[in-house]
């Protein structure tokens, strides 16, 4: 990078990226900003909000109203849970098929994928009877379990990309040595491929914990996910801007601050192949 | 970063298990409705576990539409999630039919069953069987602002017409200022806009079916009601009117955007309430009439019921009790004062004269009686239900039609052809389901 | 290279993957393809029966079907423009040294870890809401009348809501594509005295195309089964104006309860689903050497 950047030039494009960068981020900002004023003033025009003086009240009530660590509990341990699982079943599956490609891996990759188009809304009442009989309603077990079904191919997808860009050649020095089949994968493949496996596993905790429909219409109390602990602050009598506010804050903020601690992370990782 | 979520994990779980150590008595699972008096009711559960000590409750408490569709859906498969479900008017009558839910009829003694408004009782009565039991009732009526209504020179009939409502709307518009005549729901769903204009229908003598079950929103009446719900709303209601319900139109009069609004009686506590800008100012009249013998108003109650599918019907018979029992009303009256009880199940309530203290007691229990839902229009229907029709498919093309006419009142749609869609399609949704041969 | 014994292993290690995925995937359908020829009303238990195509007939002559069909077109297509034309812009900019990049970076994908259901309610109520929301207080401050997004422009609303939520999600794939450009090939094209457009379309753009492929495959995907957001702040409307086939599955099994009829729109929705996909995996299939 022999290119010079002069200072003048820096200072513009960081004016415009901060400028930019603070309007994507501001509704999250307006949120959490909103969730710390009372009620009576978080329906007021901006300015005055922001005068208005600050106040806990609104994470007071939730805190008394709702169980918000079971609500929290339960989401770590379906989005947490489900990606583990979803790795144990698609590391095998993606090593196959990144090392041993056969004639129709494309074939077989696409098709993974597109088990995800099911509208799920559709299939909610046979999901709902099976559950029922199986006796995995509201259970964590069950949910662990369709949430790792419906990231499976994401995630299989995501290792596969990984996986390929590992040159042969080492596997097939570790080969050469003598290596089992296990020992391979576990001792040479995985501490290579590890970035790519923590970029998976974040993104499909993201996913996981964000998933609004199955978590929501699956569970009721004993295993309800945050998006249940929203859904009953999200259109009640009388006002609710700030309690809202407040709701979204505490369900959001568990996975922002794991997003932002892992950025790096994220950004190295999260390629699908794309980068060459 | 595995570090910190892994000490995230542990501390939570040390949190749960430690909140799970003291049940070793009977569960129960409550679905209930964000509402305030439900709210509340969890806030006073102290009280609850004095008195039984053998008894927990794990609530549920959700969004309306999404209660709804939840408590529905494990009802109809038997998925035997809850015991109690908070449900209304609409659903008790078809649940009470198919068997779904558990008879109230022996309630100890104390509940006072004969206390219980008759048309509220009547309404989750099936058979002579009682299948829930009323937590809070409600009609509606019109909440008028008396400053502005004085500032306009005019005064509010104890039982006006819609010509006195659409005079007074006018009067009290100010745009500039963000005064709107008049807030009512636009936002499409069979409990909103649906809930409103149904009833609203009642009085222009207007009704869903014929004897034969044919829709008769190609007829006069209905095309009264539309065009003069949209007159109303387009002159004197508020920008956004067809996203509005009656948590938005709650949230406008609070604030003092609204000259009037017609809406649920139990709203009277809110816009009186702590919340309100405008709680000294506010008035109460009977919801309006056209002359036809029959009021714009509806009847409604939010109601505790267990499913056929409980195992602890022992425990939630105590609890709906304890919840809807004469002296649970005395009891939020001792920690909140009498406008925050509950209102519009109870006779006795409104025979306490410390209740009748209270500005809008008198014209909610006006309104709750001068509904009927066994003969709710003008000329003679095959169903029953003011506000909707107590048939299972009423919830899904009614809230298409709401649609039609949110479409309407938007201006994305004309009200003759919102009028001509409801017709199709609500006749389309009837014959399938057989009621049209 | 592979020997028969790796292959039968690679097989067996692709399979509980395949199995899974293929029961996930084979016991709804079957279900559903049973349930949607019959008539089945779980609040009706007195409707049986056969019911033949009838529910294939109602559900694609129902009054929203055909612009159920252009809107979901419409959510992917659009949300699809904006994430990624907004995606390069933002991917260049991220690209380019400034101070504070870390953080703005973090501001940038913040929106990709909200729940679409909050993400929903912000922007129904805190932003587009005509009365109380920010939007309409700006409109008041500047003199001007409020615009009522959700009931005058609601297909509009919902892309852009969505597209905000996608937006972090394009950036990232296109950022780290971005990177991995070769800049020698780069400083040879400055020297050569190609200009900074010219350098951008024959040197940038093609080294995304890939990068754009897999937004485009991911995103679709997630985007014809968008559903909280509407749900959320329009309900499908005003009227059917946005609307959507899985919307329009939900009022069919989930308001109505009419199992049969949702099931029937359940199978339309996956047949179309697969005509896209095809159409998507198709295009992908030349790019991405899979």
């Amino acid at each position: 990078m022999a290119r010079k950047v002069t200072n003048t030039r820096k200072a513009v494009v960081t004016v415009i990226a901060w400028g930019i960068g603070l309007l994507i981020f501001f509704p999250i900002l307006w949120t959490i900003l909103m969730s710390f004023h009372a009620e009576g003033d978080a329906i007021k025009n901006p300015l005055e909000m922001l005068m208005s003086p600050w106040s806990f009240a609104s994470y007071a009530e939730v805190q008394t109203r709702s169980n918000y660590s079971l609500h929290f509990f339960n989401s770590v341990v379906i989005s947490v849970g489900s990606t583990i699982l979803a790795l144990i079943i698609a590391i095998p599956a993606a090593w196959a098929m990144a090392f041993v490609p056969g004639r129709r891996t494309k074939d077989l990759l696409m098709w993974m994928l597109s088990t995800k188009m099911m509208p799920a809304v559709g299939v909610l009442i046979p999901m709902y009877l099976g559950f029922k009989n199986i006796g995995l309603l509201d259970t964590r077990t069950g949910l662990v379990a369709v949430m790792t079904l419906i990231n499976l191919p994401i995630v299989v997808w995501m290792l596969y990309t990984y996986f390929k860009e590992i040159p042969g050649e080492i596997l097939e020095a570790a080969r050469m040595d003598g290596a089992s089949l296990r020992s391979e994968i576990l001792y040479v493949l995985t501490p290579m491929a590890v970035p790519g496996i923590a970029s998976t596993m974040l993104l499909n905790v993201i996913l996981a914990w964000n998933e609004a429909f199955w978590t929501l219409q699956l569970t009721t109390h004993d295993a309800a996910p945050l998006t249940q602990f929203i859904a009953s602050y999200s259109s009640p009598e009388g006002l609710f801007y700030a309690k809202l506010s407040a709701a979204s804050t505490m369900a959001i903020a568990p996975i922002l601050i794991l997003g932002w601690f892992s950025q790096k992370q994220l950004v190295r990782g999260l390629t699908f192949g794309a980068v060459k | 970063m595995h570090m910190t979520l892994r000490a995230l994990f542990g501390a939570t779980a040390a949190l749960t298990f430690a909140g799970m150590a003291a049940a070793a008595t009977t569960e129960i699972t409550v679905a209930t409705v964000n509402n305030g008096d439900m709210i509340r009711m969890q806030g006073l559960m102290d009280d609850f576990y004095a008195k039984h000590p053998d008894i927990h409750v794990n609530w549920v408490t959700l969004e309306e539409n999404v209660l709804r569709q939840k408590v529905t859906t494990d009802i109809a498969t038997k998925g035997g999630q809850f015991d109690v479900l908070t449900i209304g008017t609409y659903e008790v009558p078809i649940w009470g039919k198919q068997g779904w839910l558990v008879s109230l009829d022996d309630l100890p003694a104390d509940y006072k069953k004969d206390d219980l408004l008759p048309a509220i009782a009547g309404g989750l009565t099936v058979d002579g069987h009682l299948y829930a039991s009323p937590f809070y009732g409600e009609s509606s009526m019109v909440m008028y602002r008396k400053d502005l209504m004085d500032k306009a020179g005019l005064k509010m009939p104890d039982a006006p017409t819609w010509a006195d409502i659409k005079k007074a709307a006018d009067a009290m518009t100010d745009k500039a200022h963000e005064i709107y005549g008049i807030c009512l729901r636009g936002k499409a769903g069979w409990g909103e806009n649906m809930a409103f204009l149904t009833a609203m229908s009642n009085s222009f003598g207007a009704k869903w079916f014929d004897m034969k079950w044919h829709p008769q929103f190609d007829q006069k009446p209905w095309a009264d009601t539309i065009n003069f719900y949209l007159d109303l709303m387009k002159a004197d209601g508020p920008p956004g009117a067809s996203n509005n319900g009656f948590n938005e139109n709650l949230a406008l009069f609070q604030q003092g955007h609204c000259g009037m609004w017609i809406d649920a009686t139990v709203a009277a506590s809110f816009v009186t309430g702590k919340d309100s800008t405008v709680a000294d100012k506010v008035g109460f009249a009977l919801a309006p009439d056209n002359g036809l013998g029959k009021r714009g108003n509806w009847l409604w109650a939010w109601s505790l019921a267990i499913p056929a599918g409980s195992a602890k019907v022992e425990a939630a018979k105590t609890f709906i009790d304890w919840a809807t029992n004469p002296d649970y009303l005395a009891l939020v009256a001792s920690k909140e004062g009498w406008a925050n009880v509950p209102p519009g199940t109870r006779k006795s309530l409104y025979e306490n004269p410390e209740y009748a203290k209270v500005p809008f007691a008198k014209m909610t229990l006006d309104s709750i009686n001068s509904a009927d839902p066994t003969h709710p229009t003008v000329d003679p229907v095959p169903y029953t239900g003011v506000q909707f029709v107590a048939i299972p498919e009423f919830q899904g093309f009614a809230t298409e039609t709401g649609q039609q006419f949110s479409a309407a009142l938007a201006g994305t749609t004309s009200a003759a052809d919102a009028l001509k869609n409801s017709q199709e399609l609500v006749t389309k949704a009837m014959t399938k389901a057989g009621y049209i041969k | 290279m592979a020997t028969q014994h790796s292959r039968f292993a690679a097989r067996l290690m692709v399979a509980p993957s395949v199995v899974l995925l293929f029961l996930w995937m084979i016991v709804p359908l079957v279900t559903t393809l049973y349930f949607s020829f019959i008539n089945y009303n779980l609040l009706n238990p007195m409707q049986t029966g056969w019911a033949g195509f009838s529910n294939y007939f109602y559900f694609v002559t129902d009054q929203a079907f055909v612009q159920a069909l252009w809107n979901t077109i419409a959510i992917v297509v659009g949300v699809l423009l904006i994430t990624v034309v907004g995606g390069i812009l933002l991917a260049l900019l991220m690209d380019m040294p400034f101070w504070g990049q870390g953080i703005v970076r973090v501001f940038v994908i913040a929106p990709f870890f909200v729940m679409p259901t909050v993400s929903a309610l912000v922007w129904k109520n805190m932003f587009m809401n005509p009365v109380n929301g920010m939007f309409a207080h700006i409109a008041k401050g500047l003199g001007l009348q409020p615009y009522d997004f959700l009931s005058q422009s609601p297909l509009l609303s919902i892309i852009v809501i969505v597209a905000w939520q996608w937006l972090p999600f394009a950036t990232l794939i296109l950022l780290t594509s971005l990177q991995s450009l070769d800049s020698e090939q780069q400083e040879a094209a400055e020297m050569d005295g190609a200009s900074w457009l010219s350098r951008f379309i024959y040197l940038t753009v093609p080294h995304l195309t890939r990068a754009i492929t897999v937004v485009i495959l991911i995103q679709t995907i997630f985007l014809l089964s968008v559903f909280a957001e509407i749900f959320v702040t329009t309900n499908g409307g005003p009227g059917t104006a946005s609307t959507t086939i899985t919307y329009l599955v939900y009022v069919q099994s989930l308001l109505n309860y009419d199992v049969g009829g949702g099931s029937a729109g359940g199978i339309v929705a996956v047949i179309l689903a697969n005509i896209v996909a095809f159409f998507v995996m198709r295009m992908i299939g030349k790019n991405l050497d899979a």
